[in-house]
């Protein structure tokens, strides 16, 4: 047990530390009513503006979807290849294991700007017309690496015993993984998806060079920031979308309560 | 970063090499090839549409209040994807796949060099006579009489300062590159083209250099401009490439003298900011944009009819207005006053005076097109020098 | 086991079963190709073509690579005093918010693993998650509001009566964006690792007569510095390739290496540039990541 000062401290300090995180976010919903084109501050004129323009705008919404799209394919992308990967390296005892989890953390290790002129230069290279397809590819490449490593410690807690319990009584391996390993594994799966559609979710800088005509909504926000009349926009649709994903972060911090945590297992 | 605008924008202008003051032509246009040839019969009438059109434009010229209507007038269906600079529009028209650019200068003539696009004629514009005179056949869009597109849009970039702030009201540059009174207050543009405006300065300040086109600078001229960017540096703020931003920035009172857009002036005017811009006696840079098609096009006739469409008065005052810009048709100016009053008095935009006094911003290349011949440096040199500025 | 008939399609799948747990290998095989084959030819080829690229050359004119070898790009960044003025500035910025955001995250995880209920525990992780959410572009830009002259800091100090600071397009203001926007990823793997410390062995170490600063010292420090080191990861590398921070926070006034890449590739057309400049963070994180592999970071993530 810490000593009682050391708690206190402890306490105040988390408790900064939590109001320094949230400190921009409030600025961001105050801004979002800033009746002044130009971001100022402190707010002298309130309006909902920006709030009629964010829910009416077609073009937010579109890259609203496309975002959600995308991330949901990387996700699905990155949470096969990911765990195939975690199975593959945690089961099995070969040569040259560490070099390949070394080269699953490089996508996400180097520069964005790096691996997206990467793939850029293979998209001229092939004269591949880039759309929402390439952008899926460049972020289920570094997806990868977020699911494997949740399985991976997953797979690493618990043996492969169950499993070859499970065929002792005469079950195949699809219904071994199924009803045995799935299971399991389903927090780590549920944990891997929801930080890999994050990291989906608001990548710009690979995005930007897979990119075709589609909009993601980074992309949107990064292309808004330019038009002087309707800049400020982005700040009423910033807020929309924290109190959108809200949902899916509570709801998935639920599921995970027994293991009591998001991050690891 | 890189607003586009202000790169694609500001990159504007290639005056082709043999630009010049000029006239035209002969001869060396950037690379030689490409000039105009008699070649290519061009169409006396605008096809059948073809139901689609895909555009390669600045951010904000394809706004739905323009691209909407056209949609309905003439079925076709317009997609655009967005450049951030002239080099990046230039590579995508390279890939192909576009019927259509909105090139700045420095882009339009690399783009008739490599032969991506293709002469249009103008008489299937029922507007091109509507142009300012200046603008119908400028050297960075028409060489040797053939025309290679529609002048758009264009503007200038001048000085704005704090009127509270910075007395006595500055009528020259040398308040940004040989003063020291606003140190840390002072932003200047992010893009290596600013270096042509340290030399049009220097043209002025130090004549013996004998700087005579800030953009086709011996190494000696360069070096100097590079030199008084180097001591510039000292005194910035920031350097700016979003205009938001540095509307931004005057408003708080971080910065308070810098060279920018007249769009900025006027938003922070309305805004009730104290600011003031002036043409500096020594003449400004400035950009203008063309609308071109591509040589493969799959949608000609799209793309024709788009071109048309953008040089009508309405279309022309819906982009200015968005945009911040001059309009190629001047037509576009009743429109415009009734919007914003004395919108084209303050934009200059029948000016000729005023046009003619801008460097417009065209790429630097070793041809320095006039009797020095291949001893001018070209813009990759300016790329690696404006990183040697910004770390000094 | 059962004699009853058993359907076709599983009869098949059980074959395959069979046949597969005999070969393990083949196993092994299969689980592999799809996500390193995926790697190779998806990134490490691409990486290699752009590696590739620095050593070729650009037309000014029209655009094209041109493909002849030559190291002068290389010896460029090999020689030029400004390149190495700005790696060391961007790795400097680097190594400088990572020890920060460790500064910051540790406390966090450890209060909320050791001491907070589970209810404030639960509270506080989606509270940390939450921020992750939040686009990183405006969080950007609404950095670059509240440093401003005008901005919201000095606001708050004028509030309670504390002069304004100018640290607008300031390196202090880089620094506080930067710590600001990575914190949650370095506080997610640190309070994993810190979770996965068991109860038993603090108590163990108490039983042994340590007190609370050895305990924290010889016992949950080190068992937490894989967490550190796999946070560490982010915080230094996402900081070393930016370049949109640099521009929006810290106003361009000086380069890192994403903003040189960056306009090398863009403003200046110049690919083989701007790939000869991108091996320098490769090289960097690489090393970096060879390093904090020993910390067992890679288990941490």
């Amino acid at each position: 047990m810490e000593p009682r000062g050391v708690r206190i401290f402890l306490r105040v300090f988390a408790f900064l530390v939590m109001a320094f995180l949230y400190a921009p976010l409030a600025v961001i919903v105050t801004a979002s009513f800033n009746a002044s084109q130009i971001p100022t501050w402190p707010i002298k004129h309130y309006t909902t503006h920006w709030w009629h323009l964010a829910l009416n705008d077609e073009r937010a919404h579109t890259a609203l979807i496309n975002s959600v799209k995308v991330g949901l394919g990387a996700t699905a992308i990155a949470l096969v290849l990911g765990s195939s990967a975690a199975f593959a390296l945690s089961r099995f005892r070969f040569f040259g294991q560490n070099s390949l989890s070394l080269l699953l953390v490089l996508p996400i290790a180097l520069p964005g700007i790096v691996t997206g002129l990467s793939l850029l230069s293979v998209i001229k290279y092939f004269s591949i017309t880039p759309s929402l397809v390439t952008i899926v590819v460049g972020h289920a490449t570094f997806c990868i690496v977020v699911v494997y490593n949740n399985v991976v410690a997953r797979l690493r807690r618990s043996s492969g015993s169950l499993d070859e319990a499970s065929m002792d009584l005469g079950a195949d391996g699809w219904q071994t993984f199924r009803y045995v390993m799935l299971p399991n594994l389903a927090t780590a799966l549920v944990a891997g998806g929801l930080l890999a559609f994050a990291l989906s979710f608001d990548e710009i800088v690979v995005t930007n060079f897979t990119a075709g005509a589609q909009e993601t909504l980074p992309l949107w926000i990064y292309n808004q920031f330019r038009l002087p009349n309707t800049a400020q926009e982005v700040n009423a649709v910033a807020v929309i979308v924290i109190v959108l994903t809200a949902i899916p972060v509570y709801l998935a911090q639920r599921l995970m309560r027994d293991t009591g945590g998001l991050t690891t297992r | 970063m890189r607003v586009r605008f202000a790169l694609a924008a500001v990159l504007i202008a290639a005056m082709a090499v043999a630009a010049g003051c000029g006239s035209g032509s002969s001869g060396g246009s950037s690379g030689g090839g490409g000039t105009g040839s008699n070649g290519p019969k061009l169409p006396t009438s605008i096809g059948p549409t073809e139901g689609k059109l895909k555009l390669i434009a600045w951010q904000g010229y394809t706004e739905d209040n323009v691209v909407k209507p056209f949609e309905k007038q003439t079925g076709c269906q317009v997609t655009v994807k967005y450049g951030q600079t002239s080099d990046e529009m230039f590579q995508l028209m390279q890939g192909g796949g576009y019927d259509g650019v909105s090139a700045s200068g420095d882009a339009s003539n690399r783009l008739i060099a490599a032969g991506l696009v293709s002469p249009i004629n103008p008489n299937l514009i029922p507007d091109f006579k509507n142009i300012s005179p200046e603008l119908q056949s400028p050297p960075h869009n028409t060489i040797d009489g053939v025309h290679y597109g529609v002048s758009y849009q264009w503007g200038a970039n001048v000085l704005m300062y704090n009127t509270d702030q910075v007395t006595p009201a500055p009528d020259s540059w040398a308040v940004i590159f040989d003063g020291s009174s606003y140190k840390g207050k002072v932003d200047a543009y992010d893009s290596p083209i600013y270096i042509a405006d340290a030399a049009l300065y220097l043209k002025s300040a130090q004549p013996d250099l004998k700087i005579t086109d800030p953009y086709e600078l011996t190494q000696t001229q360069f070096d100097a401009a590079v030199n008084l960017l180097k001591k510039q540096h000292q005194q910035i703020g920031n350097y700016w490439s979003s205009y938001t931003s540095q509307i931004q920035d005057f408003t708080q009172g971080s910065i308070v003298i810098g060279p920018t857009w007249p769009y900025q002036v006027n938003t922070l005017k309305g805004s009730g900011v104290h600011v003031d811009a002036v043409l500096p006696k020594e003449g400004a840079t400035g950009w203008a944009d063309t609308w071109m098609m591509y040589s493969k096009a799959a949608h000609p006739n799209c793309m024709l009819k788009w071109m048309a469409y953008a040089t009508t008065p309405e279309v022309q005052a819906k982009t200015a207005y968005t945009f911040g810009s001059a309009p190629a048709n001047p037509q576009a100016c009743t429109i415009l006053d009734k919007e914003v009053k004395n919108y084209c008095t303050d934009y200059h935009v029948t000016d000729q005076n005023y046009f003619k006094n801008i460097a417009f911003w065209k790429t630097p290349l070793q041809d320095c097109g006039d009797s020095r011949g291949n001893a001018c440096v070209d813009y990759s040199q300016w790329a690696l020098a404006w990183t040697t500025i910004k770390n000094s | 086991m059962a004699t009853e008939s058993v359907p076709a399609p599983v009869a098949a799948r059980r074959r395959v079963s069979a046949f597969l747990y005999r070969r393990r290998w083949l196993k092994l095989v299969l689980l592999l190709i799809p996500p390193f084959g995926w790697m190779v030819v998806v990134y490490l080829a691409a990486l290699a073509v752009l590696l590739a690229t620095a050593f070729w050359q650009q037309d000014v004119l029209s655009g094209k690579i041109i493909h002849t070898f030559t190291t002068d790009n290389i010896q460029y960044i090999r020689n030029d005093p400004t390149i190495r003025k700005v790696t060391r500035d961007t790795v400097q910025m680097a190594v400088i918010v990572t020890i920060t955001d460790i500064l910051l995250a540790f406390p966090l995880a450890y209060y909320m693993v050791r001491i907070a209920s589970r209810r404030t525990r639960a509270l506080l992780l989606v509270g940390v998650l939450m921020p992750l959410w939040s686009s990183y572009l405006i969080k950007a830009y609404t950095w670059r509001l509240m440093t401003g002259d005008k901005g919201t800091i000095n606001w708050a100090l004028g509030q309670v009566g504390l002069g304004p600071l100018h640290i607008a397009f300031t390196q202090t203001a880089m620094w506080l964006a930067f710590s600001y926007i990575w914190l949650p990823y370095m506080v997610l793997p640190v309070y994993a690792a810190l979770e996965r410390i068991p109860n038993s062995l603090i108590e163990a170490s108490e039983d042994l007569g340590g007190r609370a600063w050895r305990t924290l010292r010889s016992v949950v420090l080190p068992l937490a510095l894989p967490g550190i080191a796999a946070g560490s990861i982010f915080t230094f590398s996402l900081t070393l390739g930016d370049y949109i921070m640099v521009d929006l926070v810290g106003g361009n006034k000086t380069d890192f290496l994403g903003s040189i890449i960056y306009r090398y590739q863009g403003v200046a057309n110049d690919l083989p540039l701007a790939a000869a400049v991108a091996i320098i963070p490769v090289v960097v994180i690489t090393v970096y990541l060879l390093l904090v592999k020993r910390l067992g970071a890679f288990e941490a993530l």
